[in-house]
């Protein structure tokens, strides 16, 4: 079975990228462009990742996580949050809510596999 | 990076989306009444081009969106006041960006200073709004935002947990030291023993188990001790502990095994340490395969705790292992809830779908005709499966067209700022309404919308709008109103442009019509007629050609651009109350709406937007012209006769038009012609093919098609048509007349465009 | 323009034949009739062969562009051999044959006799064609002759065949500037 990993941004650029490295690594991607799309979307199909931006319309990343983590199937999940921001408040914020780690944006297609392989295997 | 590059397409076709977002945005920004929505989105707009141009490495770019991301933040959070001033340099920010994004996806360099002044502008908003404007101009913008250390920046976060790993460093058994360490390989000790709840921040320590043995050749061994009876488990909790051994070559640094911890350094104890291992223990080249579980003599530092080992699990990784997707064996049949509401799709493919689809209406068309032979009450079957078939064939088709469809907002957008613009040029006032922008019409017809609509729009602030004062004399409000809207109407698009000016002064139109030579003096026109005056080539109304209509191009350009794609264009004015360009299009420039008609064994095509009607002559209605040139009198005006057959050289036909049929069609200039057929078919939609693809351009002829029975029927240009016979019929124009050449003739480009189109 | 037809063409396109040499000696050539005479072109130039199907007649055109036809969704031109050698146009039957070819990125086809054999034609083979006036036969399209048995085969070089197309806008303008 392959690992099915989320890319939540409102940038079709960022979930290009993402998508396609991490399909290059044999992952199943799907995508979402907000926090709400990802919320239905995840009660509708399951997921190994979420790897989810953070300031997006409609709901941003950090609401996404908290909503997330309330969900008891859900408190396990990986989350990963992508982050032009490299300022402390925003990861500190991030692991507050819950989020597993974190990728840095711009980030090159070696190290975003390395990063999901170590929170999804 | 190289694996980016192919996003780069993506990106800059997103960005000019953001593009357009914010300076939509941007426009409706006013003092007074904030929408934040808006504002966030301009934010996030600009935020998302910063984001992806970072991936490039397009670091001017970035650089000069972290200022214009810096004030919109400032915006957001109401620290910085909106004004018109603001808003002004946000706008103009935002075309700096637009510009930068042009020199990136040229790979070009932008002129130095490109940035200048706008960044200069955009900080003294950030001074103004109490923010130490030095502070941010000090800041060289790239060093911080942009490349951001990851090291470095990971270790302020969990600064604590790295001290923590670094002890550990430091607590480095003698081994390391005192050892001869082979060259090339060092045996890493990891004691890793994470939190109770770990797990709930969606960490998993087996996978950075599997890590570490995708650095080398690792055996694990699992600690129980602190496992709770079944009674007391909670599964959310962790309570094993590990120990790795791991074998690994130079490439494997402290930094990648602190690596592998990166997310969860606080959350757990970690020691590391490295020594040369015992050359018992090494295998000199095969892996340790399967071995049994043998509890690894814990180095100094991991005696430090007591650990029992009660259960181990043991493996060995080739280093190619990190490559293969565990399990990825299973093979990925799971396809199920997919989550995006879009794809994105090469034109072309759809192109490719839209000619099969088109191939297939044709196919079916065929099959239609041949059974209509078959002997009726036998085949029933047969024949309501064609009508199932011609059905879907239908939908199948329409479906495939609505793919290509966009809204027209992406035009109508646009539009705003053009206003704006024309207003600041002209010292007018201008309301602009738009409606109907979800309307949806083929991509190319939208793309093809930009030019006309624009120069519509200026003709109509500039033209027909009064001055504030000349609109407050005659009563009407300060602030003149100019509407686009956009709608579906029997199969066509129709885009009107109306404003609430002084309308067309057909006494200046048409004396200026007469000036140039455009009508004959003295000839009455109705006021219509006045009105589509100004469509002739070389007609200005403007008493001075001004900064905004007059560059050279005038109505005359928008109609011949409209009716390249296959539309009309009139309007329609009462003096002092304003007036309305009404505009209609095909939905699709693929197919088209054509009347068929014979000529002699021939069949062509003629758009129908060229058809004003067809009839059948009387004797009496026809006379001939010197010159051998026949005019028919038609709608009370002389129209020229053209007889197709004559002008294409087509055998057998009806040269008579009392005995066939004159189809009296209309030139984008509006000048008629009279084209003599044999007998006119029937309308039809059909799918437009290119005839230059495999082999080149006719006079006369726009492009062909399939028709029915598979047979290829020309489609006719009209202004084409009109062209040739005017040469036809001894106007012709200074060109020189080429002499016979003889054959072969130089293989020349293959691309000799001279037409001149009217 | 009249003064550059007299000029020696100068062929940009592709020369498929030229491309096809750089493999080995021997080459494939479909060959045809077209009257008594036998031709041949090189077999990378062709397509498909396919019967003959009516075509749709272009106006204004030399007679050896027959017409266009629908193959499979394209529209592409036919051009008659015969005429095309100042035969006069053919007469055409069931049994006459289409020969489609890929001439540099167009498709087109050519209107012939019949097919009457594949032959494999070392290059060492084909004899340059004989110095003949201009002003009798082009030679231009000639890329050599072959003799198969005691069959004389004119090989054409489809590239340079097809030149002569563009001299097909002037007799168009000529056309329409003709009365009608």
């Amino acid at each position: 079975m392959k690992k099915k990993v989320m890319t939540v941004d409102d940038s079709r650029t960022m979930r290009d990228m993402v998508s396609f490295t991490l399909r290059g690594a044999g992952y199943d991607v799907v995508e979402a462009a907000d926090g709400q799309q990802a919320m239905n979307a995840i009660a509708a199909t399951k997921v190994d990742l979420v790897i989810t931006d953070l300031n997006m319309p409609v709901m941003d990343g950090l609401t996404l996580i908290r909503k997330l983590r309330a969900v008891p199937a859900h408190r396990t999940l990986p989350i990963l949050m992508l982050t032009t921001e490299a300022d402390e408040s925003k990861k500190a914020e991030g692991r507050a809510a819950g989020a597993t780690g974190w990728i840095v944006k711009p980030f090159n297609p070696d190290k975003l596999v390395s990063v999901v392989q170590k929170v999804c295997g | 990076m190289d694996d980016l590059s192919r996003f780069k397409q993506t990106y800059f076709d997103e960005s000019a989306e953001l593009l357009a977002v914010a300076e939509a945005g941007l426009l409706r920004l006013a003092p007074g009444e904030v929408d934040m929505d808006e504002v966030n989105a301009i934010f996030r707009a600009v935020h998302s081009i910063k984001g992806g141009g970072g991936a490039f490495g397009f670091n001017e770019l970035v650089a000069f969106a972290h200022e214009f991301e810096t004030v919109m933040d400032g915006v957001r959070n109401a620290e910085i006041p909106i004004t018109t001033e603001l808003v002004d340099t946000l706008i103009r920010a935002n075309d700096v960006l637009a510009r930068l994004l042009a020199h990136a996806a040229d790979e070009t360099e932008a002129p130095a200073g490109t940035t200048d002044d706008t960044v200069a502008a955009l900080r003294r908003f950030l001074g103004k709004a109490g923010a130490p404007a030095e502070d941010v101009a000090g800041v060289p913008p790239t060093a911080t935002m942009l490349h951001p250390d990851d090291e470095d920046d990971e270790a302020g976060i969990f600064g604590d947990a790295l001290a923590a790993i670094q002890a550990a460093r430091d607590d480095r058994p003698a081994a390391a030291s005192s050892g001869t360490i082979p060259e090339g390989t060092l045996r890493w000790t990891v004691v890793f023993r994470p939190k109770a709840e770990l797990l709930l921040s969606g960490n998993e320590p087996t996978y950075m188990l599997r890590a570490l043995r995708r650095l080398g050749e690792a055996e694990v061994v699992c600690h129980l001790d602190k496992l709770p009876s079944l009674r007391d488990l909670d599964a959310e909790l962790l309570h094993l502990s590990w120990t790795v051994t791991l074998l690994a070559g130079p490439q494997v640094d402290r930094a990648r095994i602190d690596d592998v911890f990166e997310f969860v350094a606080d959350d757990c104890d970690i020691t590391i340490s490295a020594e040369a291992p015992p050359p018992a223990i090494i295998p000199p080249a095969e892996p340790v395969a399967v071995s049994p579980a043998v509890p690894v003599p814990a180095g100094p530092a991991a005696a430090a705790t007591p650990i029992t080992p009660a259960a181990t699990t043991s493996g060995t990784a080739k280093p190619g292992d990190g490559a293969k997707r565990a399990g990825g064996a299973a093979g990925g049949g799971d396809h199920a809830g997919p989550t995006t509401h879009t794809i994105r799709v090469d034109l072309d493919k759809i192109d490719r779908l839209v000619n099969m689809v088109g191939e297939m209406v044709i196919t079916q068309a065929m099959i239609a005709e041949h059974l209509r032979d078959l002997p009726p009450g036998q085949f029933q079957e047969l024949l309501e499966g064609l009508e199932g078939l011609a059905q879907h064939t239908r939908e199948l088709r329409e479906s495939v067209m609505s793919i290509r469809a966009q809204p027209v907002s992406s035009v109508f957008s646009r539009m705003p700022r053009l206003v704006r613009e024309c207003a600041a040029a002209t010292g007018k006032e201008v309301m602009l309404v738009t409606s109907g922008e979800t309307t949806e019409v083929d991509k190319t017809v939208v793309e093809n919308l930009v030019d006309p609509l624009t120069h519509m729009i200026r003709n109509s602030i500039d033209h027909g709008l009064e001055s504030p004062e000349e609109r407050e004399r005659v009563g009407k409000p300060r602030a003149g109103t100019v509407h686009l809207s956009a709608a579906h109407r029997s199969g066509r698009i129709v885009i009107e442009v109306t404003d609430d000016g002084r309308g067309i002064n057909r006494a200046k139109v048409l004396s200026k019509a007469i000036e140039k030579g455009l009508v004959q003096p003295g000839s009455t026109l109705s006021d219509e007629e006045i009105d589509n005056l100004i469509f002739l080539p070389g007609f200005s109304t403007a008493d001075q050609v001004s900064n905004l209509s007059g560059r050279g191009v005038g109505m005359d350009v928008v109609r011949r651009n409209i009716s390249s794609l296959g539309g009309r264009i009139g309007v329609y004015s009462t003096p002092g109350e304003g007036s309305r360009f009404v505009l209609s299009l095909p939905l699709t420039l693929a197919v088209l709406d054509g009347m068929v008609i014979s000529v002699g064994e021939e069949r062509f095509v003629l758009p129908l937007t060229n058809i004003v009607e067809s009839l059948r002559p009387k004797p009496a209605d026809l006379h001939g012209l010197v010159n051998k040139c026949d005019v028919i009198m038609a709608r009370g005006e002389y129209v020229r006769l053209v007889h197709l057959h004559r002008l294409f050289g087509i055998p057998k036909a009806i040269d008579d038009a009392t005995r066939g049929l004159v189809v009296l069609v209309e030139t984008e200039d509006g000048s008629r012609l009279g084209l003599v057929v044999d007998e006119v078919l029937g309308q039809q939609q059909v799918v437009i093919k290119s005839l230059e693809a495999n082999f080149r351009r006719l006079d006369g002829v726009a492009a062909a098609t399939i028709l029915g029975d598979g047979r290829v029927a020309l489609i006719l240009d009209v202004a084409g048509l009109r062209e040739m016979s005017r040469h036809g019929a001894g106007n012709g124009t200074g060109s020189s007349v080429p002499s016979p050449p003889s054959l072969p003739a130089p293989a020349d480009r293959t691309d000799q465009r001279q037409r001149q189109t009217v | 323009m009249s003064s550059s037809t007299a000029l020696a063409p100068v062929s940009s396109r592709t020369d498929l034949q030229s491309a096809g040499t750089a493999n080995g000696n021997e080459e494939q050539y479909v060959t045809f009739t077209v009257g008594s005479e036998e031709y041949g072109i090189n077999i990378l130039a062709v397509r498909e062969i396919r019967g003959w199907t009516p075509e749709s007649r272009l106006p204004n055109l030399p007679d050896y562009v027959r017409g266009v036809i629908n193959l499979r969704g394209i529209i592409i031109p036919i051009f008659d051999l015969r005429a095309r050698f100042g035969g006069g146009p053919t007469q055409v039957t069931k049994r006459h044959v289409v020969v489609v070819m890929q001439v540099g990125e167009r498709t087109r086809g050519i209107l012939v006799d019949a097919i009457s054999d594949i032959l494999a034609i070392g290059h060492d083979a084909i004899k340059p064609p004989p110095d003949v006036d201009s002003g009798l036969i082009d030679a231009e399209y000639l890329s050599g002759l072959y003799t198969a048995e005691n069959r004389m085969v004119t090989l054409l070089n489809v590239g340079k065949l097809f030149a002569g197309e563009h001299v097909d806008q002037d007799a168009a303008a000529r056309a329409a500037l003709e009365p009608t």
